[in-house]
């Protein structure tokens, strides 16, 4: 795998170094790479896959190849006389400066769209960046609703933002609550103090009340922090019915792991868009601490065959089936799905396409697809909760695969 | 004036690139180049030329970028006059923290800490206060009009940052040839004996930082015009403290072009290295560490350090040379 | 909330807490104490630490307690290279390029660690990882006691190593008086790296004793650096004892206040404290006056 990602070849140069485009554009003659415009369909794949969110970025780069290699093995887009998809690997660096400086080289290579971006903020700046060229821009994970709210006409959103996975997890939880005779009262949020946890904490407390939850309190707390006994402590002390943790994996490890040492169990850990909630990775590393815990994040649908077929053809190969993936995956079968029926890999036609789009994925449990100003109105959460020692989805019924089991049994 | 004719010359080339090269992938990255550059010129200023090496120079960067952002977002006030505003806030800053540290007499090791410790505590501020779009950051609306200090172009931000280099360029000219430079310089090279000598070391090193935070405050300023988007992470975190300081170092410590040759050679070696390296996380930066540990082995005055050490060599072994024939001559 | 009970477990934390940032602090002010400066790639050599009381767990099986025995030596020959055949010589001799050099190593360290085992986050699983002691109001975690522990043995060791054997004495030379002790015949390069040595040594023991309670990822060292700054300036850089109580008392304070006034805000107060104590009395509380 390290010869591919070392070989140099000359396309490679021009396109992918501002240096190589220089030299492309500075000299007078033709462009020597051959434009294959016939035969192939540029895309860009724009993931963090060095710095601080590397993990993740290379997830998403996983999950979109895989779809683009199905798509291009099942004939390629075939309204365009089966052209392939051919695939322009970015690399965001984790900052928004990156992702602008890969907007802008894919924006040369002449692309007709361009996935991913994972963090909101990088989101953010691609979105801004592309909108200058009128490129389409489907965002993989980003969940501020900032992304989709600022009238940028070539921005799409596949997958749930913020505003709807928080009123989602608040009903399921009044359902949840109600289902069990109403044991939860009391809460206490824990939130990373960074755009995801803050922003869903203020959220959730201006929502929760008149659902007639009380919260006790909520602790912010910084990524990273080394330490969480004294949150635990806070928690303990006030003995809440819920606690409601938002923050990445590392912490929520942390955290897990501090409530399982301090024996503090309350009637349910219920998480909104967990970093580890939802993780097999954590599921395997604690299954004690993981018991019984709740999430309201992506998913795939776990009635799907096709989901299913796809999570044993990755973690076949080692690797966690993880949301960047399957939203990934998901996102690149849109793009294509938008290009056969514009029929031309021109950009302002497949804004177009994307905009009218009623693609179903074949793995995601979203209700019908319908774009208003860039988001996808059927795309929604579900609830999972950890169960036997794996992921089970509880809501909504239609894709559930067990009950929910809440309180927690002493 | 010859030493302002280099900077000219220098100026003129980059100008010229628009002229040649259309693409805006070159423009994107001469001007995200720039940008660090301006902040490492800033840096360049107080750790250059005034041996104070400071590791939270994002404290002026992300000031200068937030006042910008907020006072365009939040108050509605004019993109250039923010921009101003934002230049200025910098400053305050700098002295700030340039006279607490220098009064309590702080050096080497210490400077550098408090001066960390300052950047942290903004970055911990911002990341909380609502103001600052608290986790959120601030997003700047996307106005391509010249009003709105944005530009439909990307040459035309190109040609900002370049003017804003160019003048950074020639404060460090007049700085060198002023009695104001000199007393620096002699503050780097030995401060207690220019205290004996009746230098007001602490007005000096003072008048350094809040100069120095000015320049980089300005780097800032123009971030946000570019990229529209600050938060608390990309305004005070480490990473703009460590390039603001890395290019100078390798560019050339001290010297007028150090932060531009710094710049241009840390950038374009990035791009060269994410070249061989690929995708391979964490590559591309490894070298980032070993180049500056090489610079400071082997060329502690960097590029351009190296290169008029170079031209001394070539020049003494061509006089040594010349006047050893002349001899034999007779 | 504000019960005398909660209140001692607050302080009981912070203590357990502090332990760990004295034990990664020692190091530190060790190497300052020797080379006058600050090592700023002891966050990515804890990293690197905790890499390898990882696969030490991991391949060798060796639980980290014991894997102490085996990586603290390691990591002392590999901080003796360092400062012997990179640090040293790259510097000549000046201070600023010493911290430019550490700088530089940091991110080297740093994203080799990222470049050769990715950034997925890891962690270990000890039987005895989650028992506890029960003092009635509180669990206390076994793993936390046995830092708290370390953290006193360390201190003592080193205070030993300093006092009674000649290398010690010899170090305590060349930190006081480098010139005269150059003089006197020792030599200050092989000092010198012998101290970056011990330093390093002392992390490689803090990520053994962390790793149960904590996890192992390429900037995991990083959340500990600014901390370990800090103790050692208010400790007084050089100090032993200092480095001990700084991290004890830095340990309480950040409890303290992150349970009163949030985490953030916390974090905040160490820093502020950490100017202040900088501006006001840069020696710390026990260090030598310059």
């Amino acid at each position: 795998m390290l010869d591919d990602q070392l070989s140099l070849s000359r396309r490679r140069f021009l396109s992918t170094t501002a240096l190589g485009v220089a030299a492309a554009s500075a000299s007078l003659a033709m462009p020597s790479f051959p434009r294959a415009q016939n035969a192939h369909v540029k895309v860009g794949l724009l993931h963090p896959v060095t710095g601080a969110l590397s993990y993740s970025g290379q997830q998403g780069r996983i999950g979109a190849t895989m779809a683009v290699e199905e798509i291009n093995t099942a004939g390629g887009i075939k309204a365009l006389g089966g052209a392939k998809i051919e695939p322009m690997l970015g690399d965001a660096q984790s900052t928004p400066e990156g992702g602008t400086a890969e907007v802008e080289k894919m924006n040369a290579a002449d692309v007709s769209c361009i996935i991913g971006g994972y963090a909101s903020s990088i989101c953010l700046a691609v979105s801004q960046a592309a909108a200058r060229y009128d490129l389409p821009y489907v965002v993989d994970v980003g969940v501020a609703d900032s992304i989709v709210t600022r009238g940028l006409k070539n921005t799409f959103r596949f997958s749930p933002g913020f505003g709807v996975i928080t009123k989602t997890a608040l009903d399921n939880l009044t359902i949840i609550n109600g289902q069990a005779g109403k044991p939860a009262k009391t809460v206490i949020i824990v939130h990373e103090d960074s755009l995801f946890g803050s922003g869903l904490a203020k959220l959730l407390n201006a929502q929760l009340p008149p659902k007639g939850f009380e919260i006790l309190e909520t602790i912010p707390h910084p990524t990273p922090t080394r330490d969480f006994a004294n949150v635990v402590l806070k928690i303990k002390a006030q003995n809440p019915d819920l606690v409601i943790p938002a923050n990445y994996y590392n912490e929520y490890v942390l955290l897990a792991r501090t409530m399982q040492e301090q024996h503090v169990r309350p009637k349910g850990i219920y998480s909104v868009l967990g970093g580890a909630a939802s993780s097999y990775k954590f599921v395997k590393e604690f299954p004690d601490a993981a018991k019984y815990v709740m999430d309201c994040n992506h998913w795939f649908n776990p009635k799907s065959a096709k989901a299913q077929e796809l999570k044993k053809n990755v973690e076949d190969k080692g690797q966690f089936f993880t949301y960047e993936l399957y939203l990934n995956y998901s996102a690149v079968l849109l793009v294509a799905d938008a290009l056969e029926r514009a029929a031309s890999a021109d950009r302002v036609k497949l804004i177009t396409a994307l905009e009218n789009s009623t693609f179903a994925s074949p793995i995601m449990p979203y209700g019908p697809t319908k774009f208003v100003n860039g988001q996808n109105q059927g795309a929604a959460p579900v609830n999972t909760q950890v169960l036997d020692n794996d992921i089970k989805v509880i809501l909504p019924p239609e894709f559930a695969s067990a009950k929910p089991v809440f309180p927690v049994p002493t | 004036m010859k030493g302002l004719l280099s900077i000219a010359v220098a100026v003129a080339a980059l100008a010229a690139v628009p002229l040649v090269v259309h693409s805006n992938v070159v423009f994107n990255f001469l001007a995200a180049t720039l940008v660090i550059a301006l902040a490492g010129q800033g840096w360049n200023i107080l750790g250059g030329y005034g041996g104070q090496y400071s590791f939270g120079h994002a404290a002026f960067f992300g000031t200068g970028a937030f006042m910008n952002a907020i006072l365009q977002v939040q108050y509605d006030v004019n993109a250039w006059i923010s921009f101003a505003v934002g230049i200025a806030a910098g400053a305050i800053v700098g002295a700030i923290i340039g006279g607490l540290a220098f009064r309590a007499g702080l050096r080497s090791s210490y400077f550098a800490l408090v001066t960390l410790a300052f950047a942290e505590v903004l970055r911990i501020l911002a990341s909380i206060a609502p103001i600052t779009g608290a986790g959120v950051g601030l997003l700047v609306k996307l106005d391509l009009r010249v009003q709105s200090f944005q530009f439909h172009s990307r040459a035309a931000f190109y040609f900002v940052i370049l003017a804003l280099v160019a003048l950074a360029l020639v404060i460090a000219r007049f700085l060198e040839r002023s009695r104001f430079g000199t007393w620096l310089i002699a503050v780097r090279e030995n401060e207690d004996a220019a205290m004996a000598l009746g230098v007001d070391t602490f007005a000096i090193k003072l008048a350094a930082m809040v100069l120095s935070a000015t320049i980089t405050a300005a780097a800032g300023c123009f971030y946000v015009q570019y990229f529209l988007f600050i938060d608390s992470g990309i305004a005070y975190g480490t990473w703009i403290s460590i390039e603001a300081l890395l290019t100078p170092i390798i560019g050339g410590v001290g010297s007028v072009f150090g932060a531009l040759v710094g710049a241009l050679a840390v950038k374009s070696l990035g791009e060269g290295a994410k070249l061989v390296t690929g995708d391979v996380p964490g590559l591309d930066l490894m070298i980032y560490g070993a180049v500056l540990i090489l610079v400071i082995r082997f060329a502690p005055r960097g590029i351009v350090g190296a290169f008029a050490d170079t031209r001394e060599r070539v020049a003494r072994r061509f006089i040594a040379g010349t006047s050893v024939r002349e001899a034999i001559r007779g | 909330m504000l019960s005398p009970l909660i209140l001692c477990s607050v302080v009981l934390n912070g203590l357990m807490v502090g332990a760990v940032y004295a034990l990664v602090a020692l190091g530190l002010t060790l190497i300052y104490g020797v080379l006058h400066i600050i090592n700023f790639a002891h966050g990515a050599l804890l990293s690197a630490a905790l890499f390898a009381a990882f696969f030490a767990y991991q391949k060798l099986g060796l639980d980290p307690y014991l894997a102490a025995i085996l990586l603290a030596p390691l990591f002392f020959a590999f901080g003796y290279a360092l400062q012997r055949f990179i640090i040293g010589p790259a510097s000549h001799g000046d201070d600023r390029n010493m911290l430019l050099v550490t700088l530089g190593l940091a991110v080297l360290i740093e994203n080799a660690l990222l470049c050769a085992f990715r950034a997925d986050t890891r962690t270990v699983e000890l039987a005895y990882g989650f028992r506890t002691i029960d003092f009635g109001f509180t669990f206390l975690a076994v793993p936390r006691v046995i830092s708290f522990a370390t953290v006193f043995v360390m201190a003592l060791a080193l205070w030993l190593i300093m006092i009674l054997t000649d290398t010690g004495k010899a170090i305590r030379a060349v930190a006081k008086e480098k010139l005269g002790a150059e003089l006197a015949g020792i030599d200050v390069a092989h000092i010198y790296a012998l101290a970056f040595g011990l330093g390093t040594a002392c992390v490689a023991i803090a990520a053994c004793v962390l790793i149960p309670t904590y996890y192992v990822n390429p900037m995991a060292g990083n959340a500990f650096v600014l901390v370990a700054f800090t103790i050692v300036v208010l400790g007084g850089m050089g100090s032993v004892p200092g480095a001990l109580i700084g991290g004890l008392v830095t340990g309480v304070v950040e409890s303290l206040g992150g349970f009163f006034f949030g985490e953030s805000l916390g974090q905040l107060g160490i820093f502020l404290i950490f100017i202040a104590v900088l501006l006001v009395r840069p020696r710390g509380l026990f260090g030598a006056s310059t």
